[in-house]
């Protein structure tokens, strides 16, 4: 774990309304590593990862406590322009939701709302994110269809290259693959670890297996506490917790 | 286990098809009270349908002649009655579903909203007279008619362009904003968008019964009758529902009009018809291109 720290959580709690969802987190994230969030429905998981690019802001009833360093900067200070923050991080949802436009203009979005002009740089940076997130082949001939007639686990490879032409530095991953059938899961697998060279990655994830398979470092969740952090291997064959194993044996879940 | 019918199973079955059958009556009692009406207003009023009806004001105290006055009034009242109810209806609907946070000022404003709906069309009329024409001193005029209009149907606009904007997932806003999108920019580039389809159903729904009405207009825009096109909004107009009422109950040959009164409800129910196919095509190829 020598590798420089990005995101650094301390004693996060967070609450909807009454209920404390969240109990005192502390984790930090690294750069060029994947991260699995793993743990039980209903643990906390998705509810983390969605305090550290502040999508819970939308809920009105939400409250956050703690602190969420990025770079060292607390990203829930009053001084942070959240849209800004946002274009830092991108992220990926359980299903995959292009929007009803093209190909294009799905991957495209992204720099147009951030000011982008130049429509030869729109035209390269779409590109290069539909090759990064490795769909370019499937696509290059059909860029002004509407999205919406791709398969499943395109559409989520589209996704990623729409959070990917961005050019953010975190990438989010909330349940991925989560809708998708095992080949298109292997595909992003794939792409989650070619993407680690150049972003740091956490990812939520209900799969053992692909916790396993894709990330450095496991971290898991039961009732709103991080139970056990360690690197992926250390998780899957030590476990310190007896929970932990329980979790990751299939013994409750 | 034995796949042969029971008495049970086709207790079942049989249920089943009366009820089935019971709702295929209701859908068919519907279509079936359109094509009646229609029918009984194309054989009654076709024959007074010609050129000269269509494109002549009115002569011999409104027994002979045409009625295109009443259809430009009818138009630029529909017309206007939308250009203002679309924008306010909209951005209400936006306010209310995208930024308002719930709380006792938006419970008021939505009471307010439904019960605007509730409200007769007459007293809309009266309002329209008290508010629009003598108190902002507007006359009776296009403009005051287009007003009183647009007011009556504004909560039929905001319901809809609710409906469509709670029809948007939540899943677009969310990518949106993830991408370091503005709540503004998501509005417009992807709610709005997504959206306009039902927003335009709303749209339809309001034109026509706009158009239809005739309490709202009788004190606020619309006359008797003008031989002369109106050149400003704040012109009087005839207009085809209040022309209808007025043939059908105060001309001076009630009877023989009657084929006047059929002809001018069945253009009053084309111009309609016209104006929702546009809307309607518009609209499907929007869908199309977002498929």
């Amino acid at each position: 774990m020598d590798k420089p720290v990005k995101i650094e959580v301390k004693n996060l709690n967070f609450y909807y309304g009454e209920f404390q969802a969240l109990q005192n987190n502390s984790l930090n994230f690294h750069i060029n590593e994947v991260s699995a969030l793993i743990g039980p429905s209903g643990c906390g998981k998705s509810t983390f990862l969605r305090c550290l690019n502040r999508m819970n802001d939308l809920i009105s009833i939400s409250r956050v406590e703690g602190n969420i360093l990025l770079d060292g900067l607390d990203i829930y200070d009053s001084s942070v322009d959240v849209v800004m923050l946002r274009s830092r991080i991108g992220m990926v949802f359980q299903k995959p939701n292009p929007f009803p436009k093209t190909i294009f203009e799905n991957v495209a979005y992204g720099l147009r709302v951030n000011g982008i002009k130049d429509k030869g740089l729109i035209e390269n940076r779409v590109e290069e994110s539909l090759k990064l997130a490795a769909i370019w082949d499937e696509v290059k001939d059909r860029m002004n269809e509407s999205a919406l007639g791709l398969s499943g686990g395109q559409q989520q490879r589209l996704c990623i290259a729409r959070a990917l032409a961005v050019e953010p530095e975190i990438l989010l991953m909330d349940e991925p693959c989560s809708a998708l059938d095992p080949i298109a899961t292997q595909k992003i697998e794939e792409l989650i670890y070619q993407l680690k060279k150049s972003f740091t990655i956490i990812i939520v994830t209900h799969n053992m297996q692909q916790a396993a398979r894709v990330s450095d470092i496991t971290a898991f969740f039961y009732l709103g506490e991080l139970i056990e952090t360690g690197e992926t291997n250390t998780i899957f064959t030590r476990p310190k917790l007896k929970q932990t194993e329980d979790y990751i044996t299939g013994r409750f879940g | 286990m034995s796949i042969s019918l029971s008495s049970l199973q086709r207790r079942r079955n049989l249920l089943q098809k009366i009820v089935f059958n019971i709702f295929r009556l209701a859908a068919l009692i519907n279509g079936l009270a359109l094509f009646i009406i229609i029918y009984f207003m194309i054989a009654n009023g076709w024959k007074a349908i010609n050129w000269t009806f269509l494109t002549q004001p009115p002569v011999d105290s409104m027994t002979k002649g045409g009625i295109l006055p009443c259809i430009v009034g009818t138009l630029c009242l529909s017309i206007g009655a939308i250009l203002i109810a679309m924008p306010i209806g909209v951005a209400s609907a936006i306010y209310l579903n995208e930024y308002a946070r719930p709380g006792p000022l938006i419970r008021v404003i939505r009471l307010g909203i439904n019960n605007l709906a509730g409200i007769p069309s007459i007293v809309f009329g009266l309002f329209g007279l008290a508010f629009f024409v003598v108190w902002l001193k507007m006359g009776v005029s296009i403009i005051a008619g287009a007003l009183t209009l647009g007011a009556m149907t504004l909560p039929v606009m905001i319901g809809s362009t609710e409906e469509a904007l709670r029809a948007v997932p939540d899943t677009y806003r969310e990518a949106s904003l993830g991408l370091g999108a503005t709540k503004w920019q998501t509005i417009y580039r992807v709610v709005l968008p997504a959206a306009l389809p039902g927003i335009l159903t709303g749209t339809i729904l309001g034109v026509s019964r706009a158009a239809g009405e005739t309490a709202p207009i009788m004190f606020t825009a619309a006359v008797f009758f003008t031989p002369s096109l109106p050149v400003s909004i704040f012109d009087e107009v005839m207009a085809l529902p209040y022309h209808i009422y007025v043939l059908a109950t105060a001309g001076t040959e009630i009877e023989a009009t009657r084929h006047l009164q059929y002809g001018t409800a069945l253009v009053l129910i084309f111009l309609v018809l016209g104006m929702n196919l546009i809307a309607i095509i518009y609209r499907s190829r929007l869908r199309k291109r977002m498929q």
